[in-house]
């Protein structure tokens, strides 16, 4: 019986923790998993404020909030110093607005009152909320799409900021694509998110100009062995294999840019991928739960590797099936995205489900924002996706829609620092 | 597109005629139970068969057609299920079909343009009819819907040779003209092939699924030359490519078994097709000729699980019923779009018409979806 309802009453719980209280929702994970012991614990972390500063940026190895506000900008300015200038305000908003703060001095009530007020307002009276804010700086920032070297950044391009090629199957739509910067916002609160977007944008007016943006609900994977893992929209456990915060000597090896492997700004930086993913969720949703199952390689409901018992048990590639197949399909997910079939490369992802209502034909317009930070992009992504995209079953349900790839500087070290400083110093 | 999904069985061009014939060759030359063939005479139209009242057992039509259009004649037993089909019978040519059938009421149908429900009449066997046990009912599903596709695959043969001819010969009008036929037939047996995944993206892969080093090639590869710059001077061998390819699909079908899994699994995917590319317009970017394809999925999905229907009616009536209620629905929906002997431009609907066929299909989808555990229970 308390099997039966504890997923009803998780979402429930899941619901009211929109309201702005975080940390129900993760409470809600650890119901689901049959245990209560995370049900309040984390209420007061979860409203609390993550360091801004430090020898990385928050928000990649943090653990994975459950709200996103994501934007690219093009930067509509000519003049480098300008661009400079603004990156310092934005430093000095972000610091503020991760303690909990106004975006700026003033505040939201506190100044004259002909005046518009330097913050927006909306966050007055929430929490901190675990607000990060990662910056992120685009191909097309070094050169644009002509081969012009707009701010005499050109040879400071890192080799590692591929333009991605064409995977099989992409149907991008170059207006939601791309980008010259980046801003990744996450919260346990999307008010929260919002509002330190809206205020970058606020602050940016002139210099930068939103290409695109998007909201996500529903982290899809942990970044931390104190998370449960979460499910994406087709209901499976997403992210199981993940790179983890505490996972320590593996960071270095995938995660954070090492000295030597790049120009020396991007030294203790890391490489994001973002691609938005189109869910078929209507026609996923009528297919029968042996193909879901095959097609993703775990169990719906544990989460476990085909043929094993537990969600973290490692996937036996080997093991056949009576009829002489494998037990984990060639073309399921789990083998082709598994470090086995990639060189041992992996990636730390931080995606996140997203609905953007319906598309006008009665299908939901959802999916995955698919987040990833890694050390070279030329190793990891690229390989990894070019298998997916070849062989992976599940791709009958899924349309790529956007990509962008971003060089995530390494964090802001003090109050002297700003984002983007040893990139035009 | 890789959407595929369960195979397009059988047949090798030769067989193209006749259903049971096909496997019982080396019977007696021509007759019925009451001897001799059965004339049909056909027209643009009228549907003349001679008798309409006979005896249980193997019976030869013999389809003239006198009409203008190609034609296709049918005989269909209770919901459509396809008893034996003569397909792509041209202006003056004679085609026989030979078809084996158990005492009960059935359809025969001529359909001049290959499209609509045709021109129906009745037909009435009498004798002793056996009842069929429930896993006979199955097996009997599966070779019914073989003889389907079997003639499916004759006429997608027949059919992607006449366009590819045309593409060769630089006829831009009738190459066009012809390309959402051969792709009807495709598309009626499209689940044809996860198991063929290297064949199906060289023949129907959209312009996306190309990554760098591989080729664009296939219907889509002409569709776009056809409709963006009509110059198909250099195609030829990309259309030779396409009909190589049609022939081997053809060939490595021919060696494959259905299971009735396979039926009820390939209904769906039929209808997940038109949910997923061709209510959206993404399969057809070209030529917008994505309701021709509808139709045909639509078609093939009412085949396969007319097939199954016997089996279905002794195992669950309600949803038989239920199936045929939302088949009905959907071909109302459809046929507001009809242009002649085809369909409107996908360009040429609104979105709310879109959004009505779109909640039609998936009114049928989701019943059709549990059709496969009534199957395998």
């Amino acid at each position: 019986m308390s099997a039966k309802l504890s997923r009803r009453r998780a979402i429930t719980l899941a619901g009211a923790g929109v309201a702005g209280v975080a940390g129900v929702a993760a409470g809600a994970g650890a119901l689901v998993r049959g245990g209560a012991e995370h049900a309040s614990a984390d209420q007061g972390a979860a409203a609390g404020a993550v360091p801004f500063h430090g020898e990385h940026q928050a928000g990649i190895t943090t653990p994975a909030q459950d709200r996103l506000h994501f934007v690219a900008f093009d930067v509509v300015t000519k003049d480098r110093a300008r661009l400079v200038e603004l990156l310092g305000e934005w430093t000095a908003a972000a610091a503020r607005m991760t303690a909990g703060k106004d975006a700026g001095v003033i505040g939201a009530v506190g100044g004259v009152p002909e005046a518009p007020p330097d913050d927006t307002g909306e966050a007055l009276g929430l929490p901190p909320s675990q607000l990060t804010l990662t910056v992120g700086f685009g191909p097309t920032l070094f050169r644009d799409a002509r081969g012009r070297d707009r701010f005499g950044l050109a040879d400071r391009r890192p080799a590692a900021l591929v333009d991605l090629p064409h995977f099989a199957g992409d149907a991008l739509r170059p207006e939601i694509s791309g980008g010259d910067l980046c801003v990744q916002a996450c919260a346990n609160d999307p008010q929260v998110a919002v509002h330190a977007i809206r205020n970058l944008a606020r602050i940016g007016m002139g210099v930068v100009s939103v290409r695109w943006s998007q909201l996500g609900f529903g982290r899809t994977s942990s970044t931390s062995t104190g998370q449960a893992t979460p499910r994406n929209l087709f209901g499976f456990k997403d992210g199981t294999a993940n790179l983890k915060a505490e996972d320590g000597g593996l960071l270095r090896e995938h995660l954070w840019v090492q000295p030597g492997d790049g120009p020396d700004w991007m030294t203790g930086g890391s490489y994001l991928v973002t691609r938005k993913i189109r869910m078929l969720v209507e026609t996923w949703d009528r297919s029968s739960l042996v193909e879901q199952e095959q097609i993703v390689g775990r169990a719906k409901g544990s989460g476990a590797p085909l043929g094993r018992g537990d969600e973290f048990d490692e996937p036996d590639f080997a093991a056949k099936g009576d009829d002489g197949q494998p037990v984990i399909a060639e073309t399921s997910h789990v083998r082709l995205a598994h470090p086995d079939a990639n060189d041992g490369a992996r990636l730390l992802r931080r995606g996140y489900n997203f609905v953007d209502g319906s598309d006008g034909l009665g299908r939901l317009d959802a999916g995955l924002f698919f987040i990833a930070y890694q050390r070279d992009p030329r190793k990891q992504f690229v390989p990894i996706q070019t298998r997916l995209a070849r062989n992976d079953a599940m791709n009958e349900y899924l349309r790529h829609v956007s990509s962008g790839i971003f060089a995530c500087p390494p964090g802001v070290r003090d109050g002297g620092d700003h984002w983007g400083r040893a990139l035009f110093g | 597109m890789r959407t595929t999904r369960f195979l397009v069985l059988a047949a090798a061009g030769a067989l193209a005629t006749t259903g049971l014939a096909a496997c019982g060759g080396q019977e007696k030359d021509a007759g019925t139970a009451d001897g001799g063939p059965i004339a049909v005479k056909a027209s643009d139209t009228a549907c003349e068969v001679g008798r309409t009242e006979l005896a249980a057992g193997q019976t030869v039509f013999e389809v003239t057609n006198s009409g203008a259009k190609v034609t296709e004649f049918y005989v269909y037993a209770a919901g459509d299920r396809v008893m034996g089909e003569v397909e792509n019978i041209a202006p003056g040519l004679k085609r026989e079909l030979r078809v084996e059938l158990p005492a009960g009421t059935y359809e025969t149908a001529c359909k001049p343009g290959m499209s609509g429900k045709g021109i129906r009449g009745a037909l009435k066997v009498s004798g002793t009819a056996a009842t069929v046990a429930p896993d006979a009912a199955l097996a009997e599903a599966t070779a019914s819907y073989q003889r389907y596709v079997t003639s499916q695959t004759a006429a997608l043969l027949t059919k992607t040779e006449e366009f590819v001819a045309a593409v060769k010969a630089g006829d831009v009008a009738k190459a066009k003209a012809l390309y959402p036929v051969a792709r009807t037939y495709w598309e009626r047996i499209e689940p044809v092939a996860e198991s063929f995944g290297d064949l199906d993206p060289k023949i129907d892969g959209r312009e996306e699924v190309v990554e760098e080093g591989m080729e664009f090639t296939g219907f889509h590869r002409i569709e776009k030359d056809l409709w963006t710059t009509g110059d198909i001077s250099s195609d030829g061998p990309i259309a030779d490519r396409l009909l190589a390819d049609v022939k081997e699909i053809v060939a490595r079908a021919n060696a494959e078994k259905l299971t009735p899994l396979q039926l009820a699994n390939g209904a769906k995917a039929l209808l997940d097709e038109v949910a997923s590319g061709k209510i959206t317009g993404e399969e057809e970017r070209y030529s917008h000729t994505d309701l021709w394809d509808f139709n045909a999925n639509l078609e093939g999905s009412k085949a396969a699980i007319a097939a199954l229907r016997p089996a279905l009616e002794q195992r669950a009536p309600d949803l038989v019923a239920q199936l045929d209620t939302e088949f009905a629905n959907v071909e109302t929906a459809l046929g507001k779009h009809r242009d002649g002997d085809g369909w409107k431009l996908h360009t040429a609907l609104s979105k709310a018409e879109l959004k009505e066929l779109s909640d039609s299909i998936n009114a049928l989808a989701e019943p059709i979806s549990k059709v496969a555990a009534v199957v395998a229970r």
